[in-house]
């Protein structure tokens, strides 16, 4: 009987069979097709929650009006709200209902393909998230997870993500617009310069867990908490203070990746038009928003798999307190979190997507230099530095041996500091004749009288 | 591809479209590197372990040589389009027929 | 079969960058013709080149020449087609002969060999890796030297401050119009 699943569930099953593979592909394709919807609701609502208002809540809205004769009598004239679920797909009907508008003087070959182009990546980044545990044997998880087990995983994701400039770029040229060929190349130009930084800081992540796939980084997360083999806690890399600080560079690029804001200079409403997309209607501008989506749900399922140990609901190895006490309690917790896998993944991309709306909603847009600014001079070397500490503190494990766990940390840590402070020294020589520096003087200029209470005698 | 990248360099006048020409045959000269390096059409002689080595060790080569190849195209790619940048800025025509700067 | 056919559509592609007038439609089938011979590594077995060819030729390189053809609009016809027509027909003579004998010289002998001989992971990054960092360290520091050099020097280019005294009026004027973008 395990024989059979054991064989039913490993994927190598399906491999031979491209119909089975493309239902696998499938399967992952519309969960984000369907999630999609919900995650505009959810940032219509949660935005306007933050901005002290109440979302759409009018449109799934079930009304029985009071003169019904089919209905019951303590029905009639009731109203059951579903707090606007259906809000989405008014919108796509009324994006769908739009006036498809092609200027006339497009190359009409690339306007065509480029949304198409801007929504390729983020489905295809979709295909190595781990999303359970594939790789144990008998687990059914095996069909869910399509090419998780490729054994680049996350230099698969680095590649697709550079992929994404070309939709922008092309979508910008293609409007024949000289304005959206500038919002274009500068949204490209932001991409190219995040998705740097977003790789030195996955390398470090990559050495410190050994091995490129990303199946391999959920298993190194879910060992002792930083080596030390009694701590019944997982060692997810954003407890780590090397991965703490890759972890922070990475949300960071991933929110300018996806043009988000606070990165959404190109995209915003008021700022050079509408940068790329301004000459996209209707459908066109559904896929490329569609794309845009997408792409933030996966890359929070990226930042889910690598940062937050992927598909483990809580930071605890229940598999290490199950060996040491006998109740029944920590076996349930073991298998819950094997058995609810992706409900735990899918829970945390909730968690990054929540993470994004609440960024939206609470800080305002950065200029276009200082956004170049971040990115070159300052999450560049902070990830370079974090790669030089991650290398320094296997270095000094590798030296030091399995007693020196501490004594490595305090390496990783103290060489850390050393790069980080002599940076900010050496950089702050240079900033202060650097004039983009400059900071606007807060006084005003005009100077103001004082007000003198003048008894004009009226009240006598 | 290669044929196609010599043919492009000879007849195309932009230069942007000779630098992706030149990509080309480079990119041709590196497909062929890997394939000879996965199918290893001379096979090596020796005691089957010695052959076996030998294998590894020229799939490995194969692959060394793709990744220095693309170190150095995208090293050539930046310097180059710097270079046709500051002849555009230069003379606002980058039609290389009239560069002839050079000629005697 | 797969192999044969995203060989066929690379070679259409190649021939495309060649023959379309636009330098962006030429671009467009480079970045397709980098994108097949990816795949077309991962059939061969060797993934991590495919994805750094990803990475670096489609997802890099190629967005900077459609960055530097859109900055300096080289993307239109500028080329009258009469007055390149020795040189189409001479470019044409020589493709077929250089295509004649690298056929003649490589292909023939090569018909007919399938057989596999590389173990089937040969492409892992493991191997890679180790292989880069100890038989092949100073390719690798000399290639990150070389990489450093392409960087300054096309920085250097891009400047608009030519440090010469010959160019002082340019400087001048280039100060006063302020450090450009």
């Amino acid at each position: 009987m395990e024989g059979l699943f054991t064989n039913l569930y490993a994927f190598e099953w399906t491999r031979d069979n491209p119909w089975l593979m493309g239902a696998r592909v499938l399967l992952l394709i519309l969960p984000i097709l369907m999630l999609v919807p919900g995650f505009i609701w959810w940032e219509r609502r949660l935005l306007s929650w933050m901005q002290d208002r109440i979302g759409p809540n009018r449109v799934a809205t079930l009304t029985i009006k009071k003169d019904a004769t089919w209905a019951p009598k303590f029905l009639r004239g009731s109203k059951w709200s579903f707090w606007g679920l259906l809000q989405p797909i008014a919108d796509g009907v009324k994006l769908f209902f739009k006036e498809d508008i092609t200027p006339i003087a497009v190359d009409k070959a690339i306007y065509f393909i480029a949304p198409a182009i801007a929504l390729f990546p983020a489905f295809a980044l979709g295909a190595t998230m781990p999303f359970g545990p594939a790789h144990k044997a008998g687990s059914m998880y095996a069909l869910l997870t399509p090419v998780a087990d490729v054994p680049i995983g996350v230099l698969y994701m680095m590649a697709i993500s550079s992929l994404g400039v070309y939709g922008i770029v092309l979508g910008g040229y293609a409007s024949n617009n000289k304005y959206s060929l500038l919002g274009g190349l500068r949204s490209s130009a932001q991409l190219i310069s995040y998705e740097l930084a977003m790789g030195v800081a996955l390398a470090s992540i990559v050495l410190a867990s050994g091995s490129l796939r990303m199946s391999d980084m959920v298993d190194v997360q879910q060992g002792p908490l930083w080596g030390i083999s009694n701590l019944p806690i997982q060692n997810w890399f954003i407890f780590t203070p090397f991965g703490f600080l890759a972890a922070v560079i990475f949300l960071i690029c991933m929110i300018a990746e996806t043009n988000r804001a606070p990165f959404d200079l190109p995209e915003a409403e008021n700022e050079l038009i509408a940068g790329y997309h301004t000459e996209y209607s209707s459908m066109k501008f559904a896929v490329y928003f569609m794309g845009e989506y997408a792409a933030m749900f996966v890359f929070s399922g990226i930042f889910a798999a690598v940062f937050l140990g992927g598909y483990n609901l809580l930071p605890i190895r229940w598999d290490a307190l199950a060996g040491t006490s006998s109740s029944g309690f920590f076996h349930a917790m073991d298998t819950l979190n094997v058995v609810l896998a992706p409900l735990w993944f899918v829970g945390k991309m909730m968690l990054g997507i929540t993470f994004y709306i609440w960024l939206r909603a609470t800080l305002p847009r950065l200029r276009y230099d200082q956004l170049m600014n971040l990115g070159w001079k300052s999450l560049l070397p902070l990830a370079t530095f974090n790669f030089i500490g991650v290398a320094a503190w296997l270095y000094a494990k590798s030296i030091l041996g399995p007693q020196g766990t501490w004594m490595s940390l305090a390496v990783m840590v103290g060489t850390l500091l050393v790069l980080l402070v002599g940076y900010g020294i050496i950089t702050k020589r240079s900033n202060d004749k650097d004039f983009a520096h400059r900071t606007v003087d807060m006084v005003d200029p005009t100077p103001r009288r004082s007000v003198e209470l003048v008894d004009t005698g009226a009240a006598s | 591809m290669f044929t196609c990248g010599v043919v492009g360099v000879i007849v195309r006048r932009n230069p942007i479209v000779i630098f992706m020409c030149i990509e080309l045959m480079l990119n041709a000269v590196n497909l062929t590197f890997l394939s000879f390096a996965r199918y290893q059409y001379v096979l090596p002689t020796g005691s089957p372990a010695d052959v076996k080595n030998q294998i590894q060790q020229t799939a490995i080569n194969g692959q060394i040589m793709v990744i220095f190849v693309m170190a150095v195209a995208a090293a050539e790619v930046a310097v180059g389009l710097g270079i046709i940048m500051a002849i555009f800025r230069l003379r606002d025509n980058v039609d290389l027929d009239e560069l002839n700067l050079l000629k005697g | 079969m797969a192999f044969g056919a995203i060989a066929g559509v690379v070679a259409l592609a190649s021939l495309g960058v060649v023959a379309f007038n636009n330098a962006i439609r030429s671009a467009l089938c480079l970045v397709l013709t980098f994108f097949l011979l990816a795949v077309l590594y991962f059939t061969l077995n060797a993934q991590f080149l495919g994805i750094i060819q990803i990475v670096v030729y489609t997802g890099a390189i190629m967005v900077l020449f459609l960055f530097v053809i859109m900055l300096l609009n080289l993307g239109g016809i500028n080329a009258v087609m009469q007055k390149r027509d020795p040189k189409i027909i001479f470019g044409g003579v020589l493709g077929f002969a250089l295509f004649s004998l690298v056929a003649a010289q490589v292909l023939l002998p090569l018909q007919g060999v399938t057989t596999v001989r590389a173990p089937d992971d040969f492409g892992k990054p493991e191997y890679l890796g180790s292989a880069l960092f100890s038989n092949y360290v100073w390719p690798f520091e000399l290639a990150s030297i070389l990489l450093l050099i392409g960087i300054v020097g096309s920085i250097l280019l891009a400047k608009r401050r030519i440090l010469s005294p010959a160019m002082d009026a340019l400087n001048a004027e280039d100060a006063e119009r302020g450090v450009g973008e």
